[in-house]
Parts: C-alpha cells; structure tokens; sequence
C-alpha cells in the first residue's frame, strides 16, 4: 500500500496558499504499483476531479489525481482515495435475479430481459405506456441517461421518469431556469482563484466537496484571502473558517436572505446600471424585501442584527464574490424563492460573467448534471423547453419520431408524484437505477410499503444487494464507474470521460447496455421502421456523438467535444463548439440570458404556488434576454416543534460517505472513520434530557422512530442533527435510517422533498 | 344602486371558494402538495372576503343567495374513486372562475364610481384569483391523462 496523505486523519491535506494560480498537488493512494494508468474523474461528489485510475492484472489497485485537470489540480479527497475499492469488493452482484415464488433467485439474462419485456407490452396493452415509470440516479453516465431519456420519451411515450437528482439538484436546477431563463452554472471554479468574497448558503462544502474547500483554504492561506460568509445552522467545519457565520434557525433562509438583500439595497451598494440594462422585477423585489429590517430578521431568526450588517458590508462591496448554496437550501421551507435570492444578489450588484464572479447553485450528485441534460428527469434533452412546440419538433426530427409520441402535454412526471402514482397503483411497472430510494426517500415507512405492492412490479439495476433490490421483482446486475467508458459533467459544466479500466465481474453489464437491450427487444422503431437506438448506436460513443447533436445550438453545446479531444488532458466546459473550441469559462458576460421566449428552458413558474406560466403570459413579459429578479415573503414551515415534538430535526452529510454507502461504505478505512449513525444533540439539550455521549437516544416523528446513540455538542440548542446515510443492509439490529423520521412534502416549483426539517422527540433508552 | 347585490355576490363567493379549497385540502391529505397549496389559497380568499366586507358595509349590502347554490351543485355527490381528485379540482376551477368574473363587474362599478381603495383591492384581489386559477388548471392538466387513461376506478 502507498499513499501521498492520510486522508482520513487530515481530510483536507497540507495548505498550498495562493492567489490567481492553484498549485498542483498529485494525491495518489495504491494498494499495488499499478502495471497501467487510465483516464477517468472521480464519482462520489459532484466535483468530478480528475483521476487516473491504476490497474495490475486486470484489477483496480487504486487512484491518482489528474495534475492537468481543471477542476482539482491533481488533489482527490478521502472518498475519491477510498471510494474504488468497492469495485472489488466480494458483495457485487454479478447474475441476474429472478423473484420466483417469493424469492430472489438467479436467473440468466435473457429469461430477466424477457420477464421485463413481456410485462411492459402487457401493461402497454392493457393500460397505456404511462403505467411504467423510471426511477433513476445521478450517477450513471451522459451516454445512459440519453439512452434512457429515448427510451422513455420517444420509445415508450411515458412522461414518468425522474431521478433521484430530485431529492438533490431538482432546486439547483429550478433557481436558474427562474432567474436566468435555462438551466447552466454562470461561472467557474477558477473565479475561486482571484474572487474576493465568498458567500456558502446551506452548502457545507468541507464536508461535501473536499477538494473544492482545499482551493477555499488554500486562497485563505495566501496572499488577500477573501472573506468568506457562512449562512449555517450548525457549526460545520464550513462555519469555523467563516469571516462571519449566520446561524439562522431552520427554515428561516428566506428572512436571512431578504434581509441581506434589503440591507444592500438600502445601503446603494447595488448597480443601477446593470438592473436597468439586463434585469426585470426590481422594483417589486425591492418591495418584498423592504420588510426585512435587520431587527425583524433577528426576531424570526436568531441571527443578530449587527452580524447581518456585517455580511451586507461584505456581499455588498465586494468587487467580485462566489456564492454556493445546497441542500441546507433545497431541502428547506421555500428552497426556490431562497436559492433564487442568492441569484438576485449577483444581479443586483452586477457580479456576473465575469473572472472572479460566480454563482453555484450546486449539485450533489457526481453526474446529476447529465440526468438534468439528458432528459432522464423531468426536463427535457438540451434544455428544452416541454411547453414550446418547436422545441418538441426537434427532438422528434432528432429522433425521426412523431412529436406526439413525446409526452409533452404537461410537465413530465416528478419523482415525488411518480411514487404518488404507484401508491395509488395506476404505474404499475417501475424501473429504478443506480440508486437506493429504501434509504434515501423520505418518510421511510411510505416508501418501503409501495415497493411491497403486490401489483407494482419492480425492476432495479446495480451493483449491490441493497433495501431496495429486496423488495425487487427482477434485479439486474450493473456495471460501474472504471468497468464502462462514458462522459460526466460535473457541476462546473466540465465534461470528463471515464475509460473502460477493467471489466465488469460476473455477468454485470453497463446501464447503457441494459436500456439498448430492452429497447431491441421491445422493438422501438422510429417513423421510417428503423430500429429506435440500434441501427445506429453500437457504442457509448456512438451515443456521445448523437448527444452532441441534441446539444447543438443550446446553451450546454457538446459540438466541439469529442471521446479524442476528451481523452489526454484536462475536462472540458461546456459551451464548447466551433466559437468556443476550448470551452468557455463564463456564461453570460454580455448580459444576455438564456430568457428569449424562443430559446428559455421554462416560461417559470409562480413561486408561491408552483404554477407553471403559458406562453401566452410569458409573452407579455417579454424578457428579450434580460435575467427576472424575483423574490417572495417569509411562509413558516409546514410542521413545527409543538409540545408532543419539541426539537427539530435536520439531516445531513458526513464528510467519509456517499450517498447510501453503497461504494463508501465498503471501504475499510471509511467505516471505519464513520461507522454507524447517531443523533447530534445540544450540551443544554443533552443535560435537560440527561444524556451524556454515547447514551441510545429513541428519535421518534409523526412518521416514525430510530434508535440512535447521543454526540453531544456543537449544535443549536433545540435542534438535532442526524446524518442521512445509514440504513439496513449492513446493519439492521436496530431502525437507524434518518428518513423513517422525514416528510413527504416538496417545493412547489422544484419538487424537491423537505429533508431539512420535521419535529421530533426524544428520550434515552435503558439498556 | 345595484352594486350592493354585486358586491353581496363576490363576498359570498369569496367565502365558498375560501370554504372548498379548505375542504379539498383536508379531503386530499393523501397528495401533500394538495394539502398545503389548497391551504394557502384558501388562506388568501379568506384574506379577500375580508376585504370585500368592508365594501359591502360601505354599500350597504343586501345578501345574494346565488353563489351557495353554486357550491351545493358543484360538491353535490359524494365522490371516491380515482377520479375524485380532478372532479375536485375542476370545480375548486369553476368556484374560481365565478370569482373571477364578480371581480371584473365590480372592477367596472369601481371605475364608474371612482372609487380608488376598491379599485385598488380589485387589483390585489383579482391578480391573486387568477394565481389559483393558473393553479388549479395546472394541477389539473398534470392529473387529467393519468387518471382518465391509467386509473381504474
Ligand atoms: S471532492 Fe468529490 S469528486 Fe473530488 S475526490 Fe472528493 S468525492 Fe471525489
């Protein structure tokens, strides 16, 4: 075994401050010296860093960062250096299972395809291709999801398909189509290098993006670091490094966020010129926010007055500043309306377009980007637009399909109504891949019922037994990241590719295989007879050269990339095409949105309500280009501690997992710096109820309850923090998944689930 | 002066509007965005019918009965099945529509009168009904194919 840095003990690696250029630093981890090295990006954050991985005989044996690449300079995190070893591990699946009287058992691949087959044509037959949904993930590659995305939209014509990307990025996604027209990060990381403010909403980026917080830490340990804002519950790592640290209480981003904004538009800190030339809605945000003075904010909030003075100077005079937000945002009361403010404040003050200004709606998952592009979510391909006609036209003429066959006669399916509609039973087959609902859903208990349905037949692809291949009706096993050659986007619109490094074990096969199967075997056929996917696409590369295609002419244009052009150095951003051959650092440094009434991703929504605007309505707004500032008022959240639930309970992420621990989980050095769950409790808390570290803690909510031992510390007092990563099928002696607690409840306009807060109670249990 | 009958109207319908959003929300607890969008905007007709009170203290209101028919016609069968939901909706749609419309008569009467606070709550009021209508008619378009094509009873 050899290793550059223990990343386990020091998370974040020695400092290399700096300004303007980021140092390289190669972190390297192998069991064995590698006989060859292979081109890929690391898959356990959205990051994407680039990577090598390192094979002898056929076997992983371990990674190196990519010194070329753009987005980590060579530097990997604790997950990127541990996280492969699950490739290898004894638990993968390799035969296809069958259930068959009850039981799982191993069948070949043609009796499982052939199982999925005839039950799609029946259910068509009998009830219409909307009675099979998708359920898929933010970690396949581009080249799967397009596959999918045909699949579903011109094969089949079911509008139900979505992924898991909705409990993730679906807010990320929705703040930028409402502000600026379309979907598309502004800036780029390299505006970290110069920038001299940055802004973390709800985004614990030391924990979620390790390598990314290097670059943060290493300009704090250079010459003029840039202040940084932190607006946080909890303590995180994120808030211990923070100029000023905003810990507003849960569900109160809102009243946080129009109260800076009020406070910078009071004090002129704003640029009238740039709100006058390429901005709409002034005039009514600024009325919105006029309410929230800062003493008003510290009443709802908590965060005192002359700490949000402080961070208004800061956002509003800096000269150029990054902003994050995730999940603290999306997952939360208003998490649009909130993310949209942070996209307000760039706008307001001018900070966009340009080196050193950025904005990072964030993702969560490595390639949620893609299921977002691709069309496997609820959008359509290339930013499409469901409700213009044109746009519908050329997907038809892409695919050689009638429009009609698209679905597009309302917003297609998000995920939370799509389970909806197998509790009530009129989907009937539902295909999940490449993630883990049982533990990652909302509101457990709900969730684990509907996958037992005696009339839902399911289907789920991946490489490990998990809670949901369970309670599955055929599980088919698939091949992952370094087994399969593909492209992912990462959150900075840089694409990589990923080569084959070695094969898959058993008899996995890749997703994109398994979606070009069954679209053989179901016979899809385009206008003129042909076959839908494969008369022309052989390989992932084939199907990257037809993304291109799809891609040309909208924002995130693939046309000037290619597998050659990919393959050797650094990722690549997107737009790249024959202007930007390259790729281009930032969107919209002309001050031009994506919000032409013939171009835009969306005519938007209402934010209060969720409902989605006409054509005709969006007309009369007739943006021409220019970006919408829009804000709304403070609403409480849904549930709210009371007297039988008096804490609150907010979820979260661990800096040495992903996701269910599927991958992370498997890796020795990872379970072991963060083996089971538990509940983190306030000191005041923890003496009122009696409870010192380590005690076994019952967390109970109107869903359900979870046993949990007590840390004790480090948080608000009335809050308690459970981190959502822990289920059952490593260790079911006790309940113990974050989400038996949580609520089913979304967005209005991103449909994102409320994963932030619900109300509990607790009380130790004697052993 | 006929406008008190008018404004009698508009209160009444306010009211059953306010009344059936409140009753589909508790009747559809099973669809959570159903649930609290339907709260919301039953909050914001009680908010309306407020309003439109104190108008018709001003002029002196004499009652209409008119729109409780409307109501009792609309939510008349018990419903179950699949197709509860969007029956739900498209009467909630119509409940809005009559609103709708006695807001732009009184819009006129307003005009004429000159009467520049009911002019304005017209435009706060009206915006806001066209917001639930916008709504409903989403919501409904969303559950339409599923349920007339998918659903079995
Ligand atoms: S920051 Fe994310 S992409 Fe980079 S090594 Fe860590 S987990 Fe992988």
């Amino acid at each position: 075994m050899k290793e550059t840095r223990d990343s386990i003990a020091d998370i974040w690696g020695p400092r290399t401050g700096y300004e303007g250029q980021w140092p390289e630093r190669v972190d390297e981890r192998v069991e064995e010296e590698p006989d060859h090295w292979v081109q890929s990006a690391c898959v356990l954050c959205s990051n994407g860093c680039g990577c090598d991985i390192g094979v002898k005989d056929g076997r992983i044996v371990g990674v190196r960062g990519r010194a070329a690449d753009s987005v980590n300079h060579g530097r990997l995190g604790p997950k990127g250096l541990h996280g492969w070893v699950a490739n290898n591990s004894p638990d993968r699946l390799t035969k296809p299972l069958i259930r068959r009287n009850g039981q799982l058992e191993e069948a070949t691949w043609d009796e499982a395809m052939s199982m999925i087959v005839s039950k799609s044509k029946k259910l068509i037959d009998e009830h219409t291709a909307s009675s099979i949904g998708f359920y898929t993930s933010g970690q396949l590659f581009l080249e799967e999801y397009y596959a999918l995305g045909i699949v579903g939209k011109a094969g089949l014509g079911t509008p139900h398909m979505d992924g898991n990307t909705r409990l993730c990025t679906a807010t990320a996604a929705a703040a930028l189509k409402v502000s600026f027209g379309s979907d598309g990060q502004p800036g780029s990381y390299s505006d970290l290098d110069t920038t001299e403010a940055i802004l973390h909403v709800g985004h614990n980026i030391a924990s979620q993006q390790t390598v990314l917080w290097m670059r943060v830490l290493d300009r704090l340990a250079g010459p003029n670091p840039p202040k940084l804002v932190v607006i946080d519950p909890r303590a995180t790592y994120t808030a211990e490094k923070a100029t000023v640290h905003l810990a507003p209480r849960v569900g109160t981003n809102i009243p946080v966020m129009n109260g800076l904004l009020h406070l910078i538009i009071e004090a002129g800190y704003i640029n009238q010129e740039y709100i006058k030339a390429h901005t709409l809605g002034f005039e009514e945000l600024k009325q919105v926010v006029a309410k929230w003075t800062p003493s008003r904010v510290e009443q709802l909030t908590g965060v005192p007055a002359d700490k949000l003075r402080e961070a208004a100077r800061i956002l509003g005079t800096c000269e150029s500043l990054v902003s994050t937000a995730l999940q603290g945002v999306y997952q939360s009361m208003q998490a649009t309306a909130a993310a949209v403010q942070v996209n307000n404040l760039h706008l307001l003050r001018g900070l966009i377009g340009r080196p050193g200004s950025g904005i990072y709606q964030m993702n969560g998952q490595p390639t949620a980007q893609n299921t977002r592009e691709c069309g496997a979510d609820g959008d359509l391909p290339g930013f499409r637009n469901w409700g213009n006609e044109e746009h519908i036209q050329q997907l038809a003429d892409l695919w050689n399909v009638h429009p009609d066959q698209i679905p597009h006669w309302s917003p297609p399916t998000h995920a939370m109504q799509l389970w909806r509609y197998c509790e009530q039973g009129s989907i009937k087959m539902l295909w999940i891949s490449g993630t883990n609902p049982l533990v990652s859903l909302p509101d457990l208990a709900r969730a684990r019922k509907i996958l037992a349905k005696e009339d839902l037949f399911v289907v789920v692809q991946d490489a490990f037994s998990t809670e949901t291949t369970a309670l599955a009706d055929v599980v088919l096993p698939a091949a992952i990241w370094g087994e399969k050659t593909g492209c992912f986007t990462n959150v900075g619109r840089t694409v990589h590719i990923s080569h084959k490094a070695v094969d898959p074990p058993g008899e996995a096969r890749s997703d994109f295989d398994i979606f070009v199967e069954y679209s053989r075997r179901m016979d899809f056929r385009d206008k003129d007879g042909n076959p839908l996917l494969t008369s022309t696409w052989q390989t992932t590369e084939d199907a990257f050269n037809a993304w291109r295609e799809c891609t040309r002419g909208r924002i995130c244009d693939y046309t000037g990339m290619s597998y050659a052009k990919l393959t050797g150095g650094s990722g690549i951003q997107w737009p790249c095409n024959e202007q930007y051959p390259n790729g281009k650092t930032h969107l919209y440094e002309d001050g031009v949105f994506s919000t032409d009434i013939d171009y835009c991703e969306t005519y938007g929504h209402d934010l209060e309500t969720g409902a989605p605007r006409t054509k005709d309505d969006y007309k009369l707004l007739d943006p021409k280009g220019k970006a919408f500032l829009k804000g709304v008022d403070y609403e409480p959240p849904h549930e709210e501690p009371d007297e039988s639930y008096p804490l609150w309970l907010t979820t979260g992420r661990l800096v040495y997992h992903f996701h269910t621990r599927t991958k992370t989980g498997r890796s020795k050095e990872l379970h072991a710096a963060a083996p089971d769950s538990y509940v983190q409790l306030a000191t005041e808390d923890a003496a009122r109820y009696g409870i010192v570290e380590g005690d076994m803690i019952e967390v109970e909510s109107r869903r359900g309850k979870i046993l949990e031992p007590a840390r004790v510390g480090d948080i608000e007092p009335g809050l308690v923090f459970i981190p959502f990563h822990y289920g059952y099928w490593d260790k079911s002696d006790r309940p113990r998944a974050a989400n038996e607690l949580t609520l089913t409840e979304w967005d209005p306009v991103s449909k994102q689930p409320h994963f932030k807060y619900a109300a509990v109670r607790i009380h130790k249990v004697h052993a | 002066m006929l406008l008190s009958h008018y404004l009698g109207l508009l209160e009444n319908s306010e009211k059953q509007l306010s009344d059936a959003f409140e009753y589909v929300s508790r009747k559809h607890k099973d669809e959570p965005d159903i649930e609290q969008i339907c709260q919301k905007l039953s909050a914001w007709s009680r908010e309306h019918h407020g309003k439109v009170m104190s108008f018709c203290q001003k002029y002196s209101e004499q009652q209409s009965s008119e729109p409780d028919k409307l109501k009792r016609d609309l939510f008349a069968e018990k419903r179950s099945g699949s197709l509860t939901l969007l029956r739900d909706l498209h009467d909630l749609w119509l409940l809005a529509q009559e609103v709708q419309l006695c807001w732009i008569v009184i819009r006129q009467a307003a005009l004429g009168l000159r009467d520049e606070e009911l002019k304005a709550t017209h435009e706060f009021c009206n915006a806001r009904t066209k917001r639930q209508s916008d709504w409903l008619l989403g919501r409904i378009k969303q559950a339409a194919p599923q349920t007339l094509l998918v659903a079995e009873q």
